[in-house]
C-alpha cells in the first residue's frame, strides 16, 4: 500500500506540472502587455515598465519564465501580483471561504443525497423512488447559474429565509450557496445510492444475512448499506476536489470572497501570478482527493489490493 | 399427508416420535411483469431427527423456492406463499410474527447456499460473519463471538483456523469457503439444516470432502438435513429418503434405494436412464426429451405429459386418468412409496 | 412416442433472484438486435418523448426564429417599453432597452445550438481519435496520451475555458467559445473510446480478423469502433446540454459572446441586476435554457437505459 501511494504521488507530479504550465502558457503567452495595461489610461514611465518587466521575468523565453516560477514555487514562493501583494496571502485569505462552502456542499450531498437514495433504493419503483427519479433529472438539467438565481429569488428575496450575498452571517450565509453548489452532485449521489442499494438488496449475501436470522436493522445497515455506500463514499471524496474548483459561478453569483471568485477576478485582470498560483493549488487539491479516494476504496473493500 | 418419508430408518441418531419439520401443501407464487408464475404447487414432506431428505429436481422445479419458503427468506414481493403450513417444533412458521420467525432462523433451522463466494459478504472477515450468529441470537460480545468462530472453523476442519479467522471470503478456496458457510450455519446447533446445492459449484474431489463433512456433522448433532440437489450421485450416497420434484410438485417419493432401484414415475425413470451406470456397461444414455416446463403456463393434467413417453390420452386413457386432462394425485403405489402418475404400476413393472 | 415441439422458453431457476419469466430474446446479429431493442425500449419511455419534443422545439427555434418570435424583430426596441412586464401582446415582456423579450430569447437559441453542436463535434472527433490511438497502440503512446488527458481533466471546464477565452488567442465569438469548451471537454470521450478499444482489442473476433491479415486501420474501423458507438452516443447527447449551459455561464461571466450578439447568458447577466424589480428578465432566458438542457439530459438518460441491457428489468 505504501509503495502504491508513493508511486501515485510520483505520477501526480507530471500532471501538476503539465496543468500549471498549460495555464502559465495561456496566461503569459498573450499578445497583450499586462504591465502596460496596469497603467490604464495614464502610461507608466518607461523605467518603471522596464523594472516591472524584469521583476516578472517577462523578457525571458516562456519556458525559462516557467522554470523560474516553479523554482520559486518549490521554495513556497507563489510570487506577487502586479501590485506587489503576495499571491500566497491572497490564497490564505480566500481559502477559508471556499473550504467552508465546500464543506456545506458536501454535507448537503451526503445527508440529502444518501437519505433520498436509500429511501428510493429500498422500495424500488415505489412512489418515493419515482419522486427521486424525476426530481434528480430536473436538478441535473438546471444549469448552476440558473439554479443560483432561482434560489436567490425564491428562498432569498421572496421568502426571505436566507441572505443572498456576502458572508456576514457566518455559516448561515453559506447554506444557500452551498446547496446550489451541491445540487448537481447531490442528485448524482442520490441516483448512485439508489442503484447501488437496489442492486445489493438482491445480493446473495443479503439473502444469507436474512437466513442467519439477523434483525432487519442489521440486514439493512450492516449487510446492504455498508456495501452499497462504497461507490458513494468514493464519489463524494473525489467530489471535494471538484467542488473547490467548481465554485467560480457560485461564489460570483453569491458574492462570496473565496478562491473561485479570486481566480475569476485574477483572470479578468490578467494577474498571471495569481491565476497560475490558484490553478496549481486547485489541481493539487483535485489530484490529492482522487488519491485519497483510491486509498479509501482499498480500505472499504478488502477485495481491492494495490500492488 | 402420508408419512412415507419417515418409514425407513437408517440413521442411528434418529429419534422416535413426531417429525421435526412438517411441510404441508406448500404453494408459492411469483407475481411478475409477465404474469403469475406458480413455482411451488402443493408440496408436502416431513423431516425427522438425524434424517436426510433429498429434494431432487432440475432448475425451475421449485426445490430452492420451497426451501426458501421454509426459511422465510423469499423476496416478497414478488414471491408470495399462498397456502400451506410449515410446522416446526409444533408451531406453524407461516403464522408466526416476523420477529418469532427470525428467532427460528439460525438456532432452529439453518441454511447453506450453492455459491459460497457470493453468499458471504465480501467486506467482512469470515470470523465476523460466523460470530454474527452468536451476537445476533445470544448477545455474545464481539471478542467471545470471534472465539466461537475459531472453534467452529476448527470443527469444519479449516486448517490454521486461528490465523485465518480474520481473512476475507475471497482469500479462501472454494471448498474452504463452503466450509465457512457450514460453520456459520451450524453455529447455533440448528435442528434442521437446509443445504441448497451445497457442492454444485465445487470440484469433484472437494465435493466428496464437503459431503463427508456434512454427514459427519449430522451424525454428531443428530440434526435433520434437507439436501436440495440435481445431482443423483450425491443423493444416492448421502440421503435416506428422496422426493423428486417436477414443475413445483413432488412427483415421487420413497427411500433412495427403492426409488432409484425401481422408479414409479416416468420422470424419475427418465432421470435414471440419463446417467451413466456402472452396472449397465455399453448401454446408451437416454436424455429426457422436450424442455422443462414453463412455470407461467404449466401444462394441463400431468405437468410431465408433454415429455412423457408413457402418456395416455383420449381413447387410450382409462376414465379419469387422462394424462392431458386429469392431474394425477400423489398416491401410495407400494408400501412406503408414493408417486404422482396415473400409470405408475406400468412404470414399476417395466 | 412423440416429442411435442414445445414453444415454452426460459426456465430460469425461480429462486430468490426473482423470476424473469419467459422473455428470452431470439438470437440474431448482436449489433442489430442491440439497436432494434434499444429503439423498442426508447419508444415506450415517456421521458424520451418529452426530451425529444423540447429538443425539436429548440432546434426549430434556432432554425426559424422569426416564426417563434411571432414576426417581431428582436432589435426593434423602444425605450418607452423598458422592463415592461409580460402581456397578451408581448408574452415575455420587454428588456431594459425596451426590446420584445420573447423575440430576444427565441433568437438566442441559434447561438446556443451552434456552439453546443460545434463543440460536441470537435470533442467527438478529437476524443475518438486520441482514444482510439491510445487504446489501440497502448504502451508509451497510451501513457503519454492518458497523462495529457489527466492534465486537462484536473482543470475544471469553466475555469479552463475562462482562461483560454480571456487570453484572447482564440479571439471572441461563437467559434472561439466552442473551441475553448472542446479544449477542456474532450477527455471523457477519449477515455470512453479508449476503454472500449482496449476491451474489444483482446476479443477473439479481433484476433480472428488479425489472423486473416486485416490491417490495423481496418480492424479499428470495422471491428473496434462500432462497439464504442453506443456509450459515445449517450455521452454526446447529454454533453450537448452541458455545453449549452457552459456557454451561457461563460457569457454570463463576461468572456463568452459579446453584446451585439444575442445570447441567453448575456440576457441573464443583464437581468441579474434587475432581479428585484423585473424578475422576468432572468426568468425567461433561464427557463428556456433549462428546458433546452433538460431536453438533452432526458434524451441521453433514456438512450443509456435503452442501450444498456444490464439496466433492463
Amino acid at each position: 500500500m505504501g509503495r502504491y501511494i508513493a508511486r501515485r504521488l510520483l505520477l501526480t507530479i507530471p500532471v501538476m506540472l503539465g496543468a500549471s504550465f498549460l495555464i502559465f502558457a495561456l496566461v503569459y503567452a498573450l499578445p497583450g502587455d499586462p504591465i502596460r495595461a496596469l497603467g490604464g489610461d495614464r502610461p507608466l514611465a518607461p523605467a518603471v515598465v522596464a523594472q516591472l518587466t524584469d521583476e516578472f521575468n517577462l523578457n525571458d523565453p516562456l519556458w525559462l519564465q516557467y522554470v523560474k516560477y516553479v523554482g520559486d514555487l518549490l521554495q513556497g514562493d507563489f510570487g506577487t501580483d502586479f501590485r506587489g501583494r503576495e499571491v500566497l496571502d491572497t490564497i490564505t485569505q480566500r481559502m477559508p471561504v471556499t473550504i467552508k462552502l465546500a464543506l456545506v456542499a458536501i454535507a448537503f450531498e451526503i445527508v440529502i443525497g444518501i437519505v433520498a437514495g436509500v429511501m428510493a433504493g429500498i422500495r424500488k419503483n415505489g412512489f418515493f423512488d419515482n419522486v427521486v427519479l424525476v426530481s434528480t433529472t430536473l436538478i441535473v438539467s438546471i444549469p448552476i447559474l440558473v439554479l443560483a438565481f432561482v434560489a436567490q429569488f425564491t428562498l432569498g428575496l421572496q421568502l426571505g429565509l436566507f441572505p443572498i450575498a456576502g458572508v456576514n452571517d457566518g455559516w448561515y450565509s453559506y447554506l444557500l450557496p452551498g446547496l446550489v453548489l451541491a445540487a448537481g452532485s447531490l442528485a448524482y449521489v442520490a441516483r448512485l445510492t439508489r442503484t447501488s442499494i437496489a442492486e445489493n438488496m438482491r445480493a446473495d449475501y443479503v439473502r444469507t444475512a436474512r437466513a442467519k436470522g439477523l434483525p432487519r436493522r442489521d440486514v439493512i445497515v450492516r449487510h446492504t448499506l455498508r456495501n452499497s455506500l462504497i461507490p458513494v463514499v468514493t464519489f463524494v471524496g473525489a467530489d471535494i476536489g471538484t467542488l473547490m474548483g467548481g465554485a467560480i459561478v457560485t461564489e460570483t453569483v453569491f458574492n462570496l470572497p473565496g478562491i473561485g471568485r479570486a481566480v475569476f477576478d485574477a483572470v479578468r485582470a490578467q494577474e498571471g501570478a495569481v491565476v497560475v498560483g490558484i490553478v496549481t493549488l486547485l489541481v493539487f487539491v483535485f489530484i490529492f482527493f482522487n488519491l485519497v479516494v483510491d486509498v479509501l476504496y482499498a480500505v472499504l473493500d478488502p477485495r481491492i489490493r494495490y500492488e | 399427508m402420508s408419512t412415507a418419508s419417515t418409514s425407513v430408518p437408517s440413521s442411528p441418531a434418529r429419534g422416535a416420535g413426531a417429525p421435526l419439520l412438517e411441510v404441508d401443501d406448500l404453494r408459492v407464487q411469483f407475481r411478475t411483469g409477465s404474469g403469475l408464475v406458480n413455482a411451488v404447487n402443493g408440496v408436502s414432506y416431513t423431516v425427522s431427527e438425524g434424517e436426510t431428505v433429498a429434494i431432487l429436481g432440475e432448475s425451475g422445479s421449485g426445490k430452492s423456492v420451497s426451501a426458501q419458503a421454509i426459511m422465510g427468506i423469499l423476496d416478497s414481493p414478488p414471491a408470495e406463499v399462498t397456502s400451506g403450513r410449515i410446522v416446526f417444533e409444533g408451531r406453524d412458521l407461516l403464522t408466526l410474527p416476523e420477529e418469532e420467525q427470525r428467532r427460528v432462523r439460525g438456532p432452529g433451522i439453518s441454511m447453506i447456499f450453492q455459491d459460497a463466494l457470493s453468499s458471504l459478504n465480501p467486506v467482512y472477515s469470515v470470523g465476523f460473519q460466523i460470530g454474527e450468529m452468536f451476537r445476533a441470537h445470544r448477545g455474545t460480545s464481539r471478542k467471545e463471538a470471534k472465539q466461537h468462530a475459531v472453534e467452529l472453523m476448527e470443527r469444519v476442519r479449516i486448517p490454521a483456523a486461528k490465523e485465518r479467522v480474520n481473512d476475507y471470503p475471497h482469500q479462501f478456496s472454494g471448498g474452504m469457503r463452503q466450509r465457512v458457510m457450514i460453520a456459520m450455519a451450524l453455529a447455533l446447533d440448528p435442528r434442521i439444516l437446509i443445504a441448497d446445492e451445497p457442492t454444485t459449484a465445487l470440484d469433484v474431489t472437494v465435493q466428496a470432502q464437503v459431503m463427508d463433512l456434512l454427514k459427519d456433522l449430522q451424525r454428531d448433532t443428530g440434526m435433520g438435513l434437507i439436501l436440495i440437489t440435481h445431482d443423483l450421485g450425491v443423493v444416492n450416497e448421502v440421503a435416506d429418503n428422496v422426493a423428486v420434484m417436477y414443475a413445483g410438485r413432488i412427483v415421487e417419493r420413497g427411500t433412495v434405494d427403492e426409488v432409484f432401484g425401481n422408479p414409479a414415475h416416468p420422470y424419475t425413470d427418465g432421470l435414471m436412464r440419463s446417467i451413466p451406470q456402472v452396472e449397465v456397461k455399453g448401454g446408451r444414455l437416454q436424455p429426457i426429451g422436450g424442455q422443462p416446463p414453463n412455470l407461467a403456463a404449466i401444462p394441463s393434467g400431468c405437468p410431465f405429459h408433454p415429455r412423457c413417453p408413457k402418456r395416455r390420452t383420449g381413447a387410450e386413457a382409462a376414465p379419469g386418468r387422462d394424462c392431458v386432462a386429469d392431474v394425477p394425485p400423489l398416491r401410495l403405489v407400494l408400501p412406503g412409496r408414493e408417486a404422482a402418475c396415473h400409470y405408475s404400476e406400468e412404470v414399476l413393472d417395466a | 412416442m412423440s416429442e411435442p415441439n414445445l414453444t415454452t422458453v426460459g426456465h430460469d431457476e425461480a429462486g430468490a433472484g426473482g423470476v424473469t419469466g419467459a422473455t428470452d430474446q431470439p438470437g440474431g446479429g448482436r449489433q442489430n438486435s442491440l439497436w432494434s431493442d434499444a429503439w423498442r425500449q426508447l419508444r415506450r419511455n415517456a421521458f424520451f418523448w418529452i426530451g425529444a419534443l423540447f429538443g425539436l422545439l429548440f432546434v426549430a427555434m434556432a432554425l426559424l426564429p422569426s416564426v417563434f418570435a411571432r414576426g417581431v424583430d428582436p432589435r426593434s426596441c423602444s425605450l418607452s417599453n423598458s422592463n415592461g412586464t409580460p402581456s397578451a401582446e408581448h408574452w415575455f415582456g420587454f428588456d431594459q432597452q425596451g426590446c420584445d423579450y420573447l423575440a430576444n430569447v427565441v433568437y438566442g437559441a441559434r447561438n446556443s445550438l451552434i456552439i453546443g453542436l460545434l463543440a460536441v463535434v470537435v470533442i467527438l472527433v478529437f476524443g475518438v481519435l486520441v482514444g482510439a490511438i491510445s487504446g489501440f497502440y497502448g504502451g508509451v503512446t497510451d501513457s503519454i496520451l492518458s497523462r495529457i488527458a489527466d492534465i486537462f481533466y484536473a482543470l475544471p471546464l469553466i475555469l479552463g475555458a475562462l482562461v483560454v477565452l480571456r487570453s484572447g488567442i482564440l479571439g471572441r465569438g461563437v467559434v472561439a467559445v466552442a473551441i475553448a469548451l472542446a479544449m477542456f471537454g474532450w477527455m471523457t470521450a477519449m477515455r470512453l473510446v479508449r476503454s472500449q478499444v482496449i476491451a474489444v482489442k483482446s476479443s477473439d473476433y479481433v484476433a480472428a480478423a488479425r489472423a486473416m491479415g486485416a490491417s490495423d486501420s481496418r480492424i479499428l474501423l470495422r471491428h473496434i469502433l462500432p462497439n464504442a458507438v453506443a456509450p459515445v452516443l449517450v455521452y454526446a447527447t447529454i454533453t450537448i446540454g452541458v455545453l449549452i449551459a457552459a456557454e451561457a455561464t461563460l457569457t454570463f461571466l463576461g468572456v463568452g459572446l459579446q453584446a451585439p450578439a444575442i445570447s441567453w447568458g448575456l440576457q441573464i447577466d443583464t437581468g441579474q441586476d434587475l432581479l428585484r424589480t423585473a424578475p422576468h428578465a432572468v426568468l425567461f432566458p433561464s427557463l428556456v435554457l433549462t428546458l433546452t438542457v433538460m431536453a438533452f439530459v432526458l434524451m441521453g438518460d433514456a438512450l443509456r437505459d435503452a442501450l444498456d441491457p444490464k439496466q433492463r428489468s
